[in-house]
């Protein structure tokens, strides 16, 4: 069976409405799994009108990829660890960024053997293939640094604004000489310079920055097929790309609120390393020194509080000490303790992370609470458990001017009457700054892994605590 | 019209229809959401298919196209089943609290 060109692009009208529907429905908890199968619908209608098309002529290699690819991809997602996400999201992002840049090459070799080349057809090749090439090598950058495989600290030297200026410049300048004068060796030098630049430019961003870098690279994967869709003259790659790049530049935008930063100050800031943290504030509080106390001490003080807040980070997640959070959360509730969990925004390495690691957990949705719901809670609280968070409870955010974290809305742990943080080391956060929270009178450190020591309270409390 | 001013108008208007749907998200469906659009950007894949798939394709396209394919198809069910399966994690809760 073969359809006409106009019922596939029908089908393509109705596979852009499926994917508009999906993305609305994934606004709100109630309509979320919804929202992903009306993509799936999409997705499957607009492959199979492709390929009922006039277009396609033969299956073989079709077939060949698209079920080694269902494995491998069903495999993945079957298998990931939820602290494993933005990784997995990363290397996703790395493998639409190379699907366009083969799809432009591929075109390109297509379209010269019918002889129907032309300036702005190789332009949109060159977008495509640009775009598709820094989403790559940015994402794979993105994925080294989230799997601990290069150094999440940024790397940062003098004239690496001017180099990627640069570097960027010529690039475009290849593009223009291949679009008007058909030159190859124009092409392959734009496409090896775009695979650099996108690793210049995501090198030098800091771990602290990642879950605004992964809505950015999710944002270039979009931008990515909707210049492939010009390339092809498909309006439904151009409608779905650009869905897909605004959604990941709202969400960018969102974290970066989150923050209290600029875009501009997260692509060119370097924010994550050792940075020149106000030394005045912090040597102070140096000098104070810090409280240790053991698991007992802090059980005292939780099994006859009235409420407890847990805020969980990234130490929890890389500890998977969700699922000891939640018995804790449970034997403490026994104890008729109102226990809550408070997010930030930026917590973890991907935006939203720890609702889906609580959620894994099974903590119930009522319990896990905003920061601006949770914020004016903590002043009333008598233990406030920080489980592996650091700059987001950092109050130098508040009253250091000094400190480059300086305006960025945190978690007002600090007004809780009681404060323990469990943190493996002194070492500071991803922004590289020491969090004032741990000087304060009522603050001390249970230094371990957060898996043992959230076992530790479990077993603790079992045992009738002190 | 030229067709590519057509497609800068559906680019464009498809934009703004990005633009308004996607602010209303709530923040715990970020991580969701953003797997989500990952498995729709896997889009491209109607790209590699008519690559792959044409009939001046060589053989060097289609090797090309081969492998746009399967890059674009593992975004493809990568992203749609673990979107599902964290979305299935935020479920059970819900039916938790009605019960």
């Amino acid at each position: 069976m073969e359809i006409s060109s106009n019922t596939q692009a029908l089908a393509y009208l109705v596979a852009a409405v499926l994917f508009i529907l999906g993305l609305k429905g994934l606004t709100h908890p109630a309509s979320a799994r919804k929202g992903n199968f009306f993509g799936m619908a999409g997705m499957a209608i607009a492959i199979g009108a492709t390929l009922l098309g006039s277009e396609v002529q033969s299956y073989g290699f079709i077939i060949a990829g698209v079920a080694a690819g269902a494995v491998i991809g069903s495999v993945l997602a079957a298998r990931v660890q939820m602290t494993a996400m933005p990784q997995l999201v990363a290397a996703l992002h790395s493998f639409v960024g190379m699907a366009a840049v083969l799809v432009a090459l591929g075109t390109y070799l297509n379209k010269a053997q019918a002889g129907l080349l032309n300036p702005v057809l190789m332009g949109e090749l060159s977008a495509g293939i640009v775009i598709g090439a820094i989403t790559f090598s940015g994402s794979v950058i993105a994925f080294g640094k989230l799997q601990g495989l290069i150094s999440g600290a940024p790397v940062v030297f003098k004239g690496q604004h001017t180099l990627n200026a640069l570097l960027g410049l010529v690039t475009v300048g290849l593009a223009i000489v291949f679009a008007t004068t058909e030159a190859s060796w124009a092409l392959v030098l734009m496409t090896i310079l775009a695979f650099v630049l996108g690793f210049t430019l995501i090198i030098p961003i800091g771990g602290a920055d990642m879950p605004v870098i992964i809505s950015m690279l999710n944002s270039y994967s979009g931008w990515a097929a909707a210049a492939t869709g010009f390339t092809l003259g498909n309006n439904l790659l151009i409608i779905v790309g650009a869905l897909v790049g605004f959604s990941g530049a709202i969400l960018s935008f969102i974290m970066c609120r989150a923050m209290n930063r600029s875009i501009i100050n997260v692509v060119f800031g370097g924010f994550g390393g050792d940075s020149e943290a106000g030394p005045s504030a912090v040597a102070q509080a140096a000098e104070k020194g810090v409280k240790a106390a053991s698991v007992e001490d802090a059980i005292y003080w939780m099994e006859d509080a009235n409420r407890v807040i847990i805020v969980p980070g990234y130490g929890m997640a890389v500890a998977q000490a969700q699922h000891a959070l939640k018995e804790l959360m449970e034997l403490l509730e026994e104890n008729g303790v109102e226990v809550k969990f408070a997010i930030h925004p930026v917590a973890g390495r991907m935006p939203g992370h720890m609702n889906v690691l609580l959620a894994e957990a099974d903590i119930p949705y009522d319990h896990v609470l905003e920061m601006d719901e949770i914020n004016p809670e903590f002043a009333t609280t008598d233990v406030a458990l920080v489980v592996g968070a650091n700059d987001v409870t950092n109050p130098a955010a508040k009253t250091d001017p000094s400190s480059p974290i300086y305006g960025m809305p945190i978690l007002d742990v600090a007004k809780a009457r009681n404060i323990y943080v469990i943190k493996r080391s002194m070492r500071p956060g991803y922004s590289g700054v020491e969090n004032l929270l741990y000087y304060q009178d009522n603050c001390s450190l249970i230094f371990g892994d957060a898996k043992d020591v959230c076992e530790g309270m479990v077993t603790a409390l079992k045992g009738g605590g002190h | 019209m030229p067709d590519t001013l057509v497609a800068l108008y559906v680019f464009v208007l498809a934009c703004f229809i990005g633009y308004f749907v996607i602010w209303g998200v709530t923040p715990s469906l970020h991580t969701p959401l953003v797997a989500l659009t990952n498995a729709i950007s896997g889009i491209v894949i109607v790209g590699a298919l008519l690559v792959t798939g044409a009939e001046s394709a060589g053989t060097t396209a289609e090797v090309i196209g081969f492998f746009a394919v399967l890059l674009a198809s593992i975004n493809v069910f990568g992203g749609f089943l673990v979107t599902n399966r964290m979305l299935a994690m935020f479920k059970k809760k819900d039916k938790k609290q009605g019960s």
